[in-house]
């Protein structure tokens, strides 16, 4: 294995690591927001990766273009998705837990069934794009463009998302609710508003992801549930709730999932994630930038 | 204890007397291999899903990684056969005891992590030893165990001719897995778990000790749900990592406890009764030309039940109890 195999991968890596980060910051958004795991975040990639795929099929139109009203579909559907069961399921007066666990599983089950109902088991694929197959060379190493650009989108959406916390009403709003959801009331907030925007947020992150991801990876109805483990376990490394722990999470997932595929036959690239989550937790069960 | 209590616990006795007795005549006006097919699995379920709720429903540690447990059940049994010639009746017996074992050093780790946390480390864990599995050449890796057929019989437990052996295995199971619920349920161990449930701090600061509680309930539902894996071994006499390890059976062993009434003596065994028949029957009936039928349906279940009636089914079964007076 010379040095640069090593630097090409880990470089992979890295960018696979910062989309990983962008799938995941949804989840760890609504999370801090309202201490609710959405077990259908895969589901709401995959139906972003077939949106951008008929959007592809049916208009010619490239994913890259598809992005924003993907991403605008998504906000909708997790607003939906919000305002139809979670809100809901957050009355439950027995089993709480339990019951925001299976809810949104529950849903992640039909979404699932829904898709291989209409969509058929097959495995699709956006078959031509602007960035689909084509490398650059940065510095002697090559990076897939589809990859390269994800990560560009990726960091740009993370800052777009510190702005919009931090300098926007409603990013304080959100804050607020977070905080306290029982105070805002007082201010005026409607915690209801807040919480849909956050899933519709939320969603719309995942779904800006799907659009990129629909350029390099086959399209099928499980194909969110490897991605939502990763996804779990990148929003747990960084401590639920902590938006940039997400993203600082993706990193360390895309990168130790590299070095795994270094090590190890490929078959067996996911054992490093999961190794370092468990060892992360066991250590530091609150994740590495958790707070709550 | 009180006297309406102890009624009721010999109430739910009878009842399960003779709800195996009918259970047990069922099989002489139903013929069809399909249905009884079907039979098997629900009865099976009933005992996966019994097991499980020791875990998650009594004691709150909600697990969706006990796919794991059934898988080296079934494992277990097929590698101790296969390879050694170590009759499955041991295999089970074994498969129980390795699962209750490593149930337990898992939870060494494991039971200090709270909430979500602990629920995707079962996750995670049990997705990589699926992979471990795939990949491990000794057990097949990923193509599996095929467990030669050799003559119907009780000592090897194979039987190609009659699903009526399986039938009677897994009605046991079921009997046993209930039973053990039962008889915990108002042992010390099941206040304790209780306790653990409701309020751990309260529970630690009056006593309990909140890690053993864990790791007890832990052995006991890893030990029953093993069992059933290596039945299901026997059963589908093939196996591959997917086909007993996967996170579907995690999942299928939590619905019909969620369905029928997570945390209760009967709602297991309330949800599998419904669900296993319903998405069978969808399954073959509707699922046929489209597929994802049967998803759509139990999914729909699922959410509706989480929304409507977080407690489950079971309470709308029993009857009303008057509050007695002082």
């Amino acid at each position: 294995m010379t040095a640069e195999t090593i630097i090409q991968s880990l470089a992979s890596g890295l960018l696979m690591g910062l989309l990983y980060g962008l799938i995941a910051a949804g989840l760890a958004l609504i999370f801090g927001l309202m201490d609710v795991v959405n077990f259908a975040h895969g589901e709401f990639l995959m139906i972003a990766m077939y949106a951008t795929f008929f959007l592809f099929a049916f208009f010619a139109l490239d994913p890259l273009l598809a992005a924003p009203l993907v991403a605008a579909s998504l906000f909708v559907l997790g607003a939906m998705v919000y305002l139809l069961v979670v809100r809901f399921a957050m009355r439950a007066k027995a089993n709480a837990g339990m019951v925001q666990i299976f809810s949104t599983f529950g849903l992640a089950i039909v979404m699932r069934g829904l898709a291989q109902y209409f969509f058929t088991p097959d495995y699709r694929s956006v078959t031509h794009s602007w960035l689909g197959g084509k490398t650059v060379s940065v510095a002697g190493v090559f990076l897939p463009e589809p990859q390269l650009v994800g990560a560009l989108v990726s960091i740009a959406a993370f800052a777009a998302l510190y702005f919009f916390i931090h300098r926007t009403d409603f990013g304080r709003a959100l804050e607020a609710t977070r905080e306290d959801a029982g105070a805002v009331a007082l201010v005026g907030i409607d915690k209801n508003r807040v919480f849909a925007l956050g899933w519709g947020l939320g969603a719309a992150l995942v779904g800006l992801a799907g659009a990129i991801m629909a350029t390099f990876f086959y399209i099928y109805p499980d194909v969110g549930a490897s991605f939502a483990l990763i996804a779990y376990v990148t929003v747990a490394l960084g401590g639920f709730g902590s938006v940039f722990g997400a993203f600082a999470g993706g990193i360390i997932v895309g990168l130790v999932e590299a070095a795994t595929a270094l090590a190890l036959p490929p078959s067996l690239k996911s054992i490093g994630i999961y190794a370092v989550y468990l060892l992360v937790v066991f250590i530091r069960p609150r994740g590495l930038f958790g707070s709550i | 204890m009180d006297k309406a209590f102890a009624a009721r616990r010999r109430r739910d006795l009878m009842v399960a007397a003779g709800l195996v007795i009918i259970a047990a005549l069922l099989p002489l006006f139903v013929r069809n291999v399909y249905i009884q097919n079907i039979m098997v699995l629900t009865l099976m379920y009933t005992a996966l899903s019994q097991s499980w709720n020791i875990l998650s429903g009594y004691c709150g540690q909600i697990s969706l990684g006990h796919s794991l447990y059934f898988g080296l059940g079934a494992y277990t049994t097929a590698l101790l056969f296969t390879k050694l010639g170590v009759l499955p009746w041991f295999g089970m017996l074994g498969g129980g005891i390795v699962s209750a074992l490593i149930a337990m050093a898992l939870g060494y780790p494991c039971f200090r992590l709270r909430g979500h946390y602990f629920v995707i480390a079962t996750i995670v864990i049990a997705e990589t030893t699926l992979l471990l599995f795939q990949n491990w050449e000794f057990a097949g890796a990923a193509l599996g165990i095929d467990i030669p057929i050799r003559r119907d019989s009780w000592l090897t437990f194979q039987f190609a001719r009659s699903k009526l052996p399986y039938f009677y295995f897994a009605l046991a199971l079921a009997a046993v897995a209930w039973f053990v619920t039962w008889w915990l349920e108002d042992s010390r161990w099941g206040y304790w778990w209780r306790a653990v449930k409701d309020n751990p701090d309260a529970a630690e600061s009056l006593g309990v000790v909140v890690f053993n509680s864990k790791m007890g309930a832990a052995a006991v539902s890893a030990f029953l749900v093993a069992v059933g894996g290596s039945f299901y071994a026997q059963f589908v006499s093939y196996i591959d990592p997917d086909s007993v390890m996967g996170f579907q059976f995690s999942l299928l062993m939590a619905l019909p406890a969620v369905l029928g009434g997570i945390g209760t003596l009967w709602g297991p065994m309330l949800g599998a009764v419904i669900l296993i028949p319903l998405t069978e029957l969808t399954r073959s009936y509707v699922g046929g030309s489209g597929r994802g039928v049967d998803l759509i349906v139990y999914g729909t279940l699922i959410v509706l039940i989480s929304l409507v009636r977080p407690q489950g089914l079971v309470g709308l079964f029993a009857p009303r109890r008057k509050v007695a007076a002082p």
